[in-house]
């Protein structure tokens, strides 16, 4: 057994039975319902702004954007002015691609040797992670932004609309929600990466396994709620509400499920900013993205520059004055 | 040359499936043919860089200072405040693999360390033991900290540091492919910083930094002997021409002062590109009265400082301002390299800018301003030849390279660190029929290293070498093969300084030649005479015959 992803596994089902037990044995409704919640939201603020405040505060020296096409120069010739920008817009639209489609990703190329006289090297366009990471981002903020009608009263108008497009496909009842189903399929598939894919699987740790059964856990929990156990929703609102209008309540007739979906997402938020899950702040700040590639037009400040000891030209001909001489190379000096 | 490793046995030597378990659990072997020797007490002491004395890599006493933890633990700390690439860097990598097969050595050795985030990983395992909480807390949990992937600085870590970051070129193609654009370069680089606080430098590396901190150029060629080698070739175009090409040096006052790596002026078949500058000089001043200078105190537009620390590469690269400075000239102009471009383009008016004593580059015969280097008033030699050629104030002769079937290499940092792509594509179709560009995946952003760049052209890693040039290699194969092309062209002094070698290794019929060879072939010097041979001393197309009877007679 590989204990990389088995201690996260085994992990991530402790959490759950203790939040489980805890409640339907130990009547902990308030610690699992009230104070982890709220410790995990101030934490994730906290952890996320001393995350973002950390990076922020580290210069940045040299402007070194990664170039990904054809740099401005002449004015005939035609620049790529969104992988190559020399200017804010340009980075504005390579930043905007880069962060809400994966541009990068997008380009991914899976390398492959024929073992035969050939020897050839070939590659070939690989979508499949560029797809899985889409799937998977999109179909949890559409999750997260239907939960919204647990936090907010009046539910707005716009998640009233999500929420019918997510169940537009109308299969029994309760209808189903294709995120949820998209969400499961694409972690799965995450994780299937890492177990099996042999590059992949070498150099995950625990920590790359530990939030897709997180995630996979917190997914299973809210599915079950709806489809099955069919948790009273009417409760969870006045419960949520309670806590959002910090006027905590615990509900009647809210099971132990509920209360393991609950804890698990304050782990998430918790476990963020003290994660590789930052990368949702740090491609904000990624230096060879986000800025333009304009260095030799505009001079770039490094903040911390200083002076160093140089070889001068005076030191040089002192050196080589007879030489230079000799060669008929011009001097500063004659002698 | 390899002797011991024939193409197939090195191919037969890949296998791109890592095997099971964890990476942790292997410690590095140091395996002649894939190190590099290290430096050289003298050359360290040169610039007075920290730990210079004699040491061996493959000896288990790397005659360290004593307190080597320490230094390197606030030289990372350091670090991780003066730049927010690497604190980032060592943060939010979550290790989707998307890098792993973009890396040359990667897919020339199959070495699961060379996958960029392993290479990554060497030391982000220490950062995440030494400067995260989770890490501190981790440590007092037994077992708890390896599982996590962390791990303390030890001596074998370090050896570990040492062999990777020495088996990176920096040519940023993984970046181009993170999701996050974290690029492997910026760690290498810093790494090796670390490493250089502890004077483990290789010393392909510090002996051509101390040569061109003493002497203006990494080989070490006194002014003088500089002189003499331009004057040889001035002999060799005069026999070809029958036009003097003199070149001026040192000249106070000249328009534009020119700087190309030394490499152009002292190796084949580098030298032929450097033969193709004189012609094009000679061509502009009697055409157009262009005044250029070349330097003998920068004589070395490649930085190999770059490759030991931000500092000493700030140190070298002060020539360029420094000189252009004392010889009162309106802009400089450089030749073909490509880690030598991404240092101006990306870091020299930052490091020892601003250039306000020179003039915004124009060029004077075009009238074309050259709004891309505005600030720091350096032009690439192929955007302003581009510029000549498109305003069509260059005669050429295109038939002079009709023998020739080109197909063109991107160097990694001309492509990644600048993104000049069009420029030099456009000078080689206008001197050239016959251009073939290599597949898609392999050219301009996704090009591939040569395998030895970032100071790693050295003779005792020549299996390293032959293995990270295969991808590129395999290419030009495809290329050979399928268009039968029959020269590599490049832009990079180091690119023709190996390609040579890595050709004859994987597809022996391939020459390499640089761009300005091709169109000193093809430019048209005023009272020329008729030429039968190019650069090279080889027949002209058409003009075989011609040149047996010369040789009869």
């Amino acid at each position: 057994m590989n204990q990389k992803y088995m201690l996260p596994l085994i992990g991530v089902f402790l959490l759950f039975l203790l939040a489980y037990a805890g409640v339907e044995g130990a009547n902990m409704q308030w610690a699992f319902g009230i104070i982890f919640p709220y410790l995990a939201v101030i934490l994730f603020i906290g952890g996320f702004i001393y995350r973002v405040y950390g990076w922020a505060s580290s210069a940045v020296p040299f402007r070194i954007p990664t170039t990904c096409g054809q740099q401005k120069s002449l004015p005939w010739i035609k620049q790529n002015c969104i992988d190559n920008p020399d200017t804010a817009s340009g980075v504005f639209v390579r930043m905007v691609l880069e962060i809400f489609l994966f541009r990068s990703l997008f380009r991914n190329t899976k390398a492959g040797f024929a073992r035969d006289e050939t020897n050839r090297l070939s590659f070939s366009w690989e979508i499949f992670l560029w797809v899985g990471a889409l799937a998977f981002h999109y179909s949890f903020l559409v999750v997260l932004l239907r939960h919204l009608r647990f936090f907010l009263t009046p539910v707005p108008a716009c998640v009233r609309f999500l929420e019918y497009l997510d169940g537009i496909i109308q299969i029994g009842l309760p209808g189903i929600f294709l995120s949820g189903i998209v969400l499961i399929a694409a972690v799965l598939f995450l994780l299937a990466r890492r177990i099996f894919d042999g590059k992949v699987s070498y150099i995950s740790l625990a920590s790359d396994y530990f939030p897709l059964f997180l995630i996979i856990g917190i997914a299973a929990t809210g599915i079950s709620m709806r489809y099955f156990t069919k948790v009273d929703i009417v409760s969870v609102k006045e419960f949520i509400m309670s806590l959002v209008t910090f006027h905590p309540s615990i509900p009647e007739g809210v099971g132990g499920l509920f209360y393991a979906h609950l804890f698990m997402v304050s782990v998430l938020f918790a476990y963020l900013p003290i994660s590789k899950l930052m990368h949702i702040g740090g491609i904000f700040l990624s230096p060879t993205r986000n800025m333009a590639n304009n260095t030799r037009a505009k001079r770039h400040i490094n903040p911390w520059n200083y002076n160093v000891k140089t070889h001068t030209y005076e030191e040089y001909e002192n050196h080589f004055r007879d030489k230079m001489i000799e060669a008929g190379l011009p001097v500063d000096k004659k002698e | 040359m390899a002797d011991e490793l024939k193409p197939d046995e090195l191919l037969d030597k890949i296998d791109h499936t890592p095997a099971r378990g964890s990476w942790m659990d292997t410690s590095v072997q140091i395996r002649p043919g894939m190190y590099c020797y290290a430096a050289k007490a003298e050359s360290v002491e040169t610039l007075g860089l920290p730990n210079a004395r004699a040491w061996n890599p493959l000896e288990d006493d790397w005659k360290l200072p004593e307190n080597w933890q320490e230094i390197l633990h606030n030289g990372l700390k350091e670090r991780l405040e003066k730049f927010r690439t690497f604190k980032i860097f060592m943060d939010i990598c979550v290790r989707c693999g998307a890098c792993a097969d973009k890396c040359h050595f990667f897919l020339g050795t199959g070495d699961p360390k060379n996958m960029p985030v392993l290479r990554a990983e060497l030391l982000r395992s220490v950062y995440r033991n030494d400067f995260t909480h989770a890490g501190k807390i981790l440590q007092s949990i037994s077992g708890a900290s390896k599982i996590a992937g962390n791990r303390p600085l030890t001596l074998d870590v370090l050896k570990e540091w040492w062999y990777y970051f020495f088996q990176c070129t920096e040519c940023r193609r993984c970046s181009v492919f993170c999701p996050y654009g974290i690029d492997t370069a910026e760690i290498t680089i810093i790494g090796r910083e670390l490493l250089n606080l502890l004077g483990l430098n290789i010393d392909w590396i510090a002996t051509p930094v101390s040569n061109c901190y003493q002497t203006g150029n990494h080989l070490g060629i006194q002014p003088h002997a500089f002189k003499d080698m331009l004057d040889f070739f001035t002999e060799d175009i005069e026999e070809i021409t029958g036009v003097n090409v003199e070149p001026q040096f040192n000249k106070k006052g000249a328009d534009i002062l020119f700087i190309t790596p030394s490499g152009d002026v002292f190796a084949d078949p580098g030298t032929y590109t450097c033969q193709g500058y004189l012609i094009l000089f000679k061509y502009l001043k009697d055409k157009y009265d262009l005044d250029v200078t070349w330097s003998t105190y920068a004589s070395e537009g490649g930085n190999f400082g770059f490759f030991t620390s931000h500092e000493t590469m700030k140190r070298l690269n002060a020539k360029m301002f420094a000189e252009a400075k004392r010889l009162g000239v309106k802009w400089i102009l450089g030749g073909e390299c490509g880690h030598m471009w991404r240092v101006i383009h990306q870091y020299m008016d930052t490091m020892n800018g601003p250039a306000d004593f020179l003039e915004e580059p124009v060029n004077p015969i075009t009238g074309t301003k050259f709004e891309n280097a505005k600030s720091t008033k350096m032009v690439h030699i192929c955007e302003f030849t581009a510029d000549l050629i498109k305003h069509g104030k260059l005669e050429l002769d295109k038939s002079r390279n009709s023998n020739i079937s080109l197909t063109y290499h991107d160097s990694c940092n001309t492509a990644r660190g600048m993104g000049l792509l069009e420029e030099p594509r456009y000078i080689m179709n206008n001197v050239c029929d016959n251009f073939f560009e290599m597949p898609e995946n392999t050219i301009k952003e996704q090009t591939f290293c040569c395998g030895s760049g970032a100071g790693l052209n050295a003779g005792e890693n020549i299996e390293l070498r032959m293995a990270g040039g295969l991808p590129r290699a395999n290419a030009v194969k495809y290329v050979h093969e399928k268009f039968g092309v029959t020269h590599l062209c490049c832009i990079c002094a180091i690119d023709r300084a190996v390609f040579p070698t890595l050709m004859e290794y994987w597809v022996p019929e391939v020459d390499v030649i640089g761009i300005h060879e091709l169109v000193g072939n093809a430019l048209i010097l005023p009272g020329e005479q008729k030429r039968t041979t190019d650069l090279r001393m080889e027949p002209l197309p058409g003009m075989e015959e011609e040149e047996m009877e010369d040789e009869d007679e």
